[in-house]
């Protein structure tokens, strides 16, 4: 394209005829060009000083007085047609040219590359806090100890007798030399007595954490794990107060359909004492009794060694496994699955549960 | 604990259709957990009948061995063979062929016809073998599964048995019954009796009970019997080990006479082989009313019986063979030679009833239940007996249980009974509970009727007695467990059925939520999740030398740690002291799975056992200790603080298309630590560190503006990396979380925010290579004053321009003013006195 016309005759700003013809052929060429750079050059050509309406816009000068008027009119409305052409097809090209950019710019993706590593939280860790979480709800706190014990706290102070068979069936890892008398806590239950020492009454409480039994790993079995134990202390409390909190509890764990079952049972620290079951209408195999834990009225014997009058006072305790309940509630069918650490498995679960 | 149900139903009305599982069904309601189902015909089926051998014809075979070819009545001459099917002979004599020989012509045996199936899926059929059709099968105990018996075939003459040819074997050998086997909690030894169970089963049904006790005609007083003295001089907890000793003595007994098969299917079924007519009987007699019973040959003792603890030094040669040392704690029962036996655990060789054996001594002895467990576990000796008597035996069962004995001795033994008998002992005092009449009620939360109190009371075995304002109640001489009104209540409870217990919610007064410290530990793991790393939960079980390198900052220092005295692995003897060992393990776990890009963190106890470890002695049970005493109780327990670690390997993110994931290196495990001390707000001060885990120029010293360190973070130690087989360059940061949340403050105070314009000049300086950026980077902060907003540093560069040994390091300043837009001399001369501190602490010299 060149920036003027050949063979420009330069046109009588008189002749009205050839004047349009001039505007005619700036705006076909005006429309003609496909790019920005095509209309620059049409723009030289049909606006610049050689095109024939600039020409022809020169000669008015040389126009009789009374010509003047006419022409000056003639041409003015002439190129103000073309400059119109002109800046709306500029804008039509640049608009053209954004979207073709943009096009361009697309990329595929599904082929994003991940940047960032999503961490995780372990199962067990989120339930335990989403238990505790219910039971902040409710007005309970939350108490913790350590999982290395003294023996009194583990057993005496929960009314296991020294030679009691009760005492064995715990499997109890104990610590160098025995004659210190320390163990690995068998269960959260120290937890209570040192609530029970510690706190002012009523005593509402939730007792989460480790636990460790000498049990080989195995799919069902495993020498750490956890457990959450509530105890409430106060006036008058009976065993069917047991059981409202442990049905609400079970509700909010796992909806409004859930149903709870007591059986009779035996644990020095409480009595009476009963396993607690719990109805999984979704359990693999049908819907069943699941055993989810153990409960029962706090034994007058711990709240002596605690310093709490049994004749005053009352309470009940309950405590179930995190990992037993997130077994039947997730469907985690292997033990050794929470331990490993086998980054597939937190990760699976990511921050919820 | 297994009911033959046979056994049940002689004292229950256990509904004839009844299987084990309706029966475990009945007594779970009660408190007995379900554990299994014993059923013979699970794997044993018929036809199975009694057969004669007719004609045996021994017939050699060429590879040497003999084979009986057999003609068996298997239906009574004269009658038709009702059964029928492929094998079975309509004439009612099968051939067989039999390789053992312990049978001869005319001896009844059991004969397994075609159609029969016995234990491991064993299908008889007719089959051609050694050039004869053998139409079925001879059979012995093992492949009846009743015995482990290899001697071959069962004659039943040798058992006591006559029966009609053609009998229905199973029914005869009892192998139409079944057992279910119940859990017994360990405060209900009495359940640990057909007797205890036949008493709980009518409680969940409410059916009748029958007492085998009462079945049994003992003579009320016992007088000239075998000389029997009790003589404890060293009662434990105060209680006399032995408070009763029953000795009954049957002559003429012939002890090699066979056990009944209904005898024997009985045991069998309840767990117990059949091992001779005497110890059968006093195993029947224990599982049927709970009172373990030693038998003596009479004939071996010499002088009376004493029961007595041992003096050192005595030994005693066990039923097992097993010579034993014996304690002093240990409660015996001797004659003029010595021990003959551990009281109620297991009794001496030297007096043991065999097959001669002719006048038996039965001993029915009440065993205190500490004596008796604290021997068991010294000697490592369970036993059906020992279970019973830690738990409790019924005091009063022992005449009674020696009786049965006695009859069972005379009946199956052929024995006579002495009329003279021993019975010494005092009975212990009956415990007397009262029982306020609201009690039970208020503790459990149903409104029992007075009906329903003394009514549970009395089935239960107790004596009710009612005064002003409630009930006395005398426990039955089997519930050594009913001590408090507590107990009670959990019977009525129990007996009225725990499914009647109303749901009350009750109301918690106002809680205060989450501690601040459960929240900051919230808090601290889930800013470790959300920056990427993945939360896993190991073992807190380590060796020595695991605690020694990452437990401790200075190489060759050994780590005082908790050692368990009976650890799963010896070799993981011990606790952790330090988080890393545990995910260093996960970290090669889970590269032999395949994933090597890891970020895997762990929060948790670590044990750093100083000063006190734990107490000489505990206080007893049910009495709040004194203070000093509790508190030696709590200065006892090692300090366990909450550490929270992490080790990263290999890449920060997955390799993709058009993405090259950057190694992990010590700055990133340095930018985790100063994520856990900026989501708690706390300012954590880095420094050159050394820790013999690290690599020795690449780790962080993590401390407190106080000075007290918190922990470590940096590039692994290579040395140790290639010991464990980890990846180069792996890094890790363990910091104690506890000193972290207490160093947090309770109230954060606002800053004050200018919107005055911003004066950034930069600054280069050239300081000595050993100088730590950071130190020059607190003097720029000194020494700029309080127009510094914030100084960081930008670039370190060394090597051409500079000096050997010595590095530049470039820092940006940012000025700005509270209360007005800053002149740009006021900035550079901020800077100028910044640069002015740097040189005089360091020598630096601007560039």
């Amino acid at each position: 394209m060149t920036e003027t016309l050949p063979d420009a005759a330069i046109p009588n700003p008189l002749d009205e005829a050839a004047i349009t013809a001039a505007v005619e052929n700036a705006i076909a060429a005006i429309a003609a060009a496909a790019t920005l750079e095509e209309l620059k050059a049409v723009r030289l050509a049909h606006t610049g000083e050689k095109a024939p309406l600039s020409l022809a816009n020169r000669e008015i000068g040389s126009l009789p007085k009374d010509q003047k008027a006419v022409a000056g009119k003639l041409l003015g409305s002439s190129r103000g047609r073309v400059n119109q052409a002109l800046a709306a097809r500029t804008a039509e090209l640049e608009a053209e040219n954004d979207a073709r950019i943009l096009v361009e710019e697309t990329v595929d993706v599904t082929a994003a590359p991940r940047r960032r590593r999503a961490g995780a939280r372990h199962p067990l860790s989120t339930l335990q806090d989403r238990v505790a979480d219910i039971f902040v709800g409710m007005g309970w706190e939350i108490a913790e100890g350590p999982e290395v014990e003294s023996e009194w706290f583990n057993f005496d102070a929960l009314n296991f007798k020294p030679d009691h068979p009760a005492r064995e069936m715990q499997d109890t890892f104990f610590v160098e030399p025995p004659e210190a008398h320390l163990l690995m806590r068998t269960h959260t239950s120290p937890v209570q007595v040192r609530s029970m020492l510690e706190r002012d009454l009523p005593i509402y409480v939730l007792c989460p954490g480790k636990v460790f039994r000498t049990d080989e790993l195995d799919a069902t079995h495993t020498p750490v794990f956890h457990q959450f134990e509530g105890l409430a202390i106060d006036k008058h409390l009976s065993m069917a107060d047991l059981r409202g909190t442990l049905e609400h509890f079970a509700r909010q764990m796992f909806g409004d359909e859930a149903q709870i079952r007591l059986r009779p049972n035996y644990f020095p620290f409480t009595e009476p004492s009963a396993e607690l079951d719990i109805w999984h209408p979704g359990a693999k195999g049908g819907p069943r009794w699941i055993e989810w834990g153990g409960c029962g009225m706090v034994n007058p014997n711990v709240l002596r060694a605690a310093g709490i009058d049994p004749d005053v006072y009352s309470g009940f305790a309950f405590g179930m496994g995190i990992e037993r309940t997130l077994m039947f509630r997730n469907e985690v069918g292997d033990m050794r699955d929470m331990i490993e650490g086998d980054v597939r498995f937190s990760e699976h679960f990511g921050m919820e549960i | 604990m297994r009911i033959p149900l046979s056994w049940l139903r002689e004292f229950a009305q256990v509904p004839a259709g009844a299987t084990a599982e309706d029966v475990m069904a009945e007594l779970v309601k009660v408190g007995f957990e379900e554990e299994a189902v014993h059923r013979p015909t699970d794997t044993l089926q018929g036809p199975i009948v009694v057969g004669q051998v007719l004609s045996l014809v021994k017939e050699p075979q060429s590879n040497g061995k003999t084979i009986n070819w057999c003609q068996v009545r298997v239906v009574p001459e004269g009658r038709e063979q009702t059964l029928t099917g492929d094998g079975i002979d309509p004439s009612g004599v099968q051939g067989i062929i039999c390789g053992a020989h312990n049978f001869v012509e005319g001896d009844k045996v059991v004969v397994t016809l075609p159609g029969a199936v016995l234990p491991g899926d064993f299908r008889i059929s007719a089959r051609k073998t050694y050039g004869h059709l053998s139409a079925g099968m001879i059979a012995s105990v093992r492949e009846l599964g009743i015995g482990e018996d290899h001697d071959g075939i069962l004659v039943l003459s040798r058992i006591g048995l006559d029966p009609e040819i053609g009998t229905d074997a199973m029914e005869l050998l009892g192998l139409y019954d079944e057992a279910a086997e119940i859990n017994v909690t360990p405060d209900r030894g009495y359940a640990f009796s057909i007797r205890g169970v036949a008493r709980e089963y009518a409680h969940a049904t409410g059916t009748a009970f029958t007492d085998p006790a009462a079945k049994v005609q003992a003579p009320a007083v016992l007088a000239g019997g075998y000389g029997v003295k009790l003589n404890d001089d060293a009662p434990i907890y105060g209680k006399p080990g032995c408070d009763r000793f029953v000795a009954r003595t049957v002559r003429g007994v012939d002890a090699s006479r066979p056990t009944p098969p209904w005898m024997s299917a009985r045991l069998r079924l309840a767990g117990v082989r059949s091992i001779s007519l005497p110890v059968d009987i006093s195993n029947y007699v224990m599982f049927e009313l709970g009172q373990p019973l030693h038998f003596y040959d009479q004939d071996k003792l010499s002088g009376e019986i004493v029961v007595r603890r041992a003096v050192a030094g005595e030994t005693l040669t066990t039923l097992d063979g097993k010579e034993r040392a014996l304690d002093p704690e240990d409660l015996l029962i001797t004659d003029d030679t010595g021990p003959i036996g551990v009281a109620g655990v297991m009794g001496g060789a030297s007096t043991e009833v065999s097959e001669a054996t002719s006048t038996v001594l039965i001993e029915a002895a009440h065993f205190e239940e500490v004596s008796i467990a604290r021997s068991r576990r010294r000697h490592k000796l369970p036993s059906e007996a020992s279970k019973r008597f830690e738990r409790g035996v019924d005091w009063q069962v022992a005449n009674i249980a020696a009786q049965r004995a006695v009859d069972l001795l005379v009946e199956l033994a052929g024995g006579t009974a002495d009329e003279a008998g021993t019975d010494v002992g005092t009975a212990p005092d009956a415990v007397s509970i009262a029982l306020p009449a609201a009690f039970a009620g208020e503790r459990i939360g149903i409104d029992f009727t007075e009906e329903q109190i003394v009514t549970s009371l009395e089935d239960l075995g107790a004596a009710v007695e009612k005064y002003d304002g409630g009930w006395r109640v005398t426990a039955p001489s089997w519930r050594n467990d009913l001590e408090t009104k507590e107990d009670l209540s959990e019977e009525i409870a129990r007996l009225v059925g725990y499914d009647q217990i109303p749901a009350t919610l009750p109301v918690a007064p106002p809680g205060r939520g989450l501690t601040r410290v459960q929240q900051q530990r919230r808090r601290l793991i889930q800013a470790f999740a959300d920056a990427g790393l993945t939360e896993v939960l190991a073992y807190p079980f380590v060796s020595k030398a695991a605690n020694d390198t990452f437990g401790i900052a200075e190489e060759g220092a050994p780590r005082s740690a908790v050692k368990l005295a009976n650890p799963i692995s010896e070799e993981q003897g011990f606790l952790r002291t330090s988080i890393l060992p545990g995910l260093i393990e996960v970290a090669k776990r889970n590269h032999s799975r395949g994933f090597r890009d890891l970020a895997v963190f762990e929060a948790g106890l670590v044990f750093l056992p100083a000063g006190q470890v734990g107490t000489a002695s505990i206080p007893p049970l049910g009495v709040k200790p004194a203070d000093e005493v509790l508190d030696a109780l709590y200065d006892g327990v090692p300090d366990q603080p909450l550490h929270i670690a992490a080790v990263l390997t290999g890449h920060d993110s997955p390799a993709a298309a058009s993405h090259t994931p950057r190694p992990w290196d010590w700055a990133d495990a340095l930018d985790i630590a100063r994520l856990a001390g900026d989501v708690l707000g706390v300012e954590l001060v880095v420094s050159q560190g050394r820790h013999q885990a690290f690599h020795p120029g690449r780790a962080a010293r993590l401390s407190l503006r106080s000075g007290e360190v918190v922990g470590y973070a940096g590039e692994l130690h290579p040395k140790l990396l290639a010991a464990h087989d980890m990846p180069e360059r792996s890094v890790a940061v363990e910091i104690n979380a506890d000193v972290l949340f207490e160093a947090a403050a309770d109230v954060i105070v606002a800053r004050h925010i200018s919107t005055f314009p911003v004066a950034t000049q930069d600054v280069a300086l050239v300081v000595p290579q050993d100088v730590p950026a950071d130190d020059v980077l607190t003097a720029l902060r000194e020494g700029a004053g309080e127009l510094l907003e914030d100084v960081a540093l930008f670039d370190v560069y060394a090597g051409k321009g500079i000096e050997d040994g010595r590095k530049s390091l470039a820092f940006s300043l940012r000025f700005r003013a509270a209360d007005r837009t800053l002149t740009a001399e006021e900035a550079s001369a901020a800077r100028g006195s910044a640069v002015a501190l740097a040189a005089s602490r360091f020598g630096a010299v601007q560039r």
